[in-house]
């Protein structure tokens, strides 16, 4: 728990003092938004394509913050720290999740205000949206974490990481899409399946937790 | 006297490459072994074996009583290494760094403040530990990689070109923290054999076939 939070804190205390990821992570969003607006030259978006749109733009803007997770690791020495410190090495995956989480909540309270103002005609689906939101934030830390982990010692990790990401967030992207789009429905949020889908977005973070648990270990080793 | 170190016959491959051939010595505990050899001859690849840090290709390697790899974890903790990477945050200041790395060994508040302390005053770095890594001399990275990597009292320190970007008074503080004596185990690879064999009980010769010589130290520099 001391390495976890060692390691969560000096990885916020840098994004706060660079600020390296979550301004372009927003600003990347925010971009999008204005671009689907004029592209589908809509005023109001319900149901699936909203939440079509609403996913796919933060899927992509999280791959910025994923592709950078290890970076400071790799370029400064901190994978050999971790392996040198008598700490389980598990302590590294659960921080830069929790990390990478903290992104993501931050990203989405200003892209999601962005999407609701450009978008939406009212913010009654906000509130469950918040369930989905935190559910599908944690499977894509763990399965983020874990390819990013991989592709940080590769010259191509730009390109590794979205394209083995995602083919891997297919299934997390089909569940909160799902649940997000009777929430933005026309004419009010509705709950239609909406446990169902929130039970496959726990059942992903599961899967992806354990796997990451498992594997991170072997990932470490040279 | 007790073997802090027993290697026989270790190989390390790269591809059809041998770095390391059929190299073997025994070091007692609190004797101090100088690696010597060209460029490309393997001491880095030497201490990043005993360090953990590399799997060895063949051959046996015990470190303070644990066999590697199989017992390396054993050893996390226990080691002090100063590669060529400082292992320090470029964002963080100095004193975030030590902090950082002292929670990772377990050492946490007062006693961690205390020892920081008494390594900033050692290495001649209390004026400049406030300020980003990233601002300070390749010279004051290095006094701040020597207290990293005496900061949880290490019973085996292995030393990569340790004087280098140091000063003459740079060396001298840093001989304190890391030079022979108080029954220190060292292994020190250097391109400095002037200045580091008079410390050395033991030399390793290195030679860029992968083949390794050994002599006793003092004798040599007679």
């Amino acid at each position: 728990m001391n390495a976890f939070a060692a390691i969560l804190g000096k990885d916020l205390r840098a994004e706060l003092r660079t600020l390296q990821s979550l301004p372009a992570m927003t600003l990347f969003a925010v971009t999008t938004f204005v671009i689907f607006r004029f592209g589908l030259d809509r005023t109001s978006l319900s149901g699936s394509l909203a939440s079509g749109v609403l996913w796919t733009t933060l899927l992509f803007a999280a791959v910025l913050g994923i592709n950078r997770l290890f970076v400071a690791e790799r370029e400064e020495g901190g994978f050999d720290a971790i392996r040198l410190a008598p700490i389980d090495r598990t302590a590294l995956f659960a921080a830069k999740a929790a990390a990478l989480v903290v992104y993501l909540l931050v990203l989405e309270a200003i892209a999601v205000v962005a999407f609701a103002f450009f978008f939406l005609d009212s913010a009654a689906a906000l509130p469950p949206l918040l369930a989905v939101m935190l559910l599908a934030d944690l499977g894509l830390a763990f399965a983020g974490t874990l390819i990013s982990s991989m592709a940080v010692n590769s010259r191509a990790r730009d390109l590794l990481v979205p394209l083995v990401l995602l083919p891997l967030v297919v299934p997390l992207m089909i569940a909160a899409t799902g649940a997000s789009e009777p929430l933005l429905a026309a004419g009010g949020p509705g709950y239609e399946r909406f446990g169902t889908w929130l039970a496959v977005l726990a059942l992903y973070d599961l899967i992806f937790g354990l796997l990451g648990y498992a594997v991170f270990d072997f990932l470490l080793e040279d | 006297m007790t073997k802090a170190i027993e290697v026989n016959g270790l190989r390390r491959e790269y591809g059809e490459r041998a770095a390391l051939d059929w190299v073997g010595f025994e070091l007692g505990a609190g004797q101090s072994l100088v690696v010597l050899g060209p460029n490309g001859a393997g001491k880095t690849t030497l201490l990043r074996i005993l360090a953990t840090l590399l799997r060895p290709s063949g051959g046996e390697v015990r470190v303070l009583g644990c066999t590697l790899p199989s017992e390396a974890w054993k050893l996390r903790g226990r080691i002090g290494y100063l590669g060529h990477e400082p292992l320090l945050y470029r964002d963080l200041t100095g004193r975030e760094n030590l902090r950082f790395h002292a929670r990772l060994h377990g050492i946490r508040g007062e006693r961690a403040e205390a020892r920081i302390g008494e390594l900033l005053a050692a290495a001649g770095m209390e004026l400049r530990a406030d300020e980003r890594v990233a601002e300070l001399s390749a010279g004051m990275r290095q006094r701040l990689a020597i207290c990293r990597c005496v900061l949880h009292e290490p019973e085996l320190l292995l030393l990569d070109e340790p004087d280098s970007n140091l000063d003459a008074g740079g060396r001298e503080l840093a001989r304190a923290l890391i030079g022979p004596g108080a029954g220190r185990t060292r292994v020190v690879v250097t391109h400095d054999p002037e200045r580091a064999l008079p410390d050395a009980d033991l030399v390793l010769r290195l030679g860029v076939d992968g083949r390794a010589e050994l002599e006793p130290g003092r004798a040599v520099a007679a």
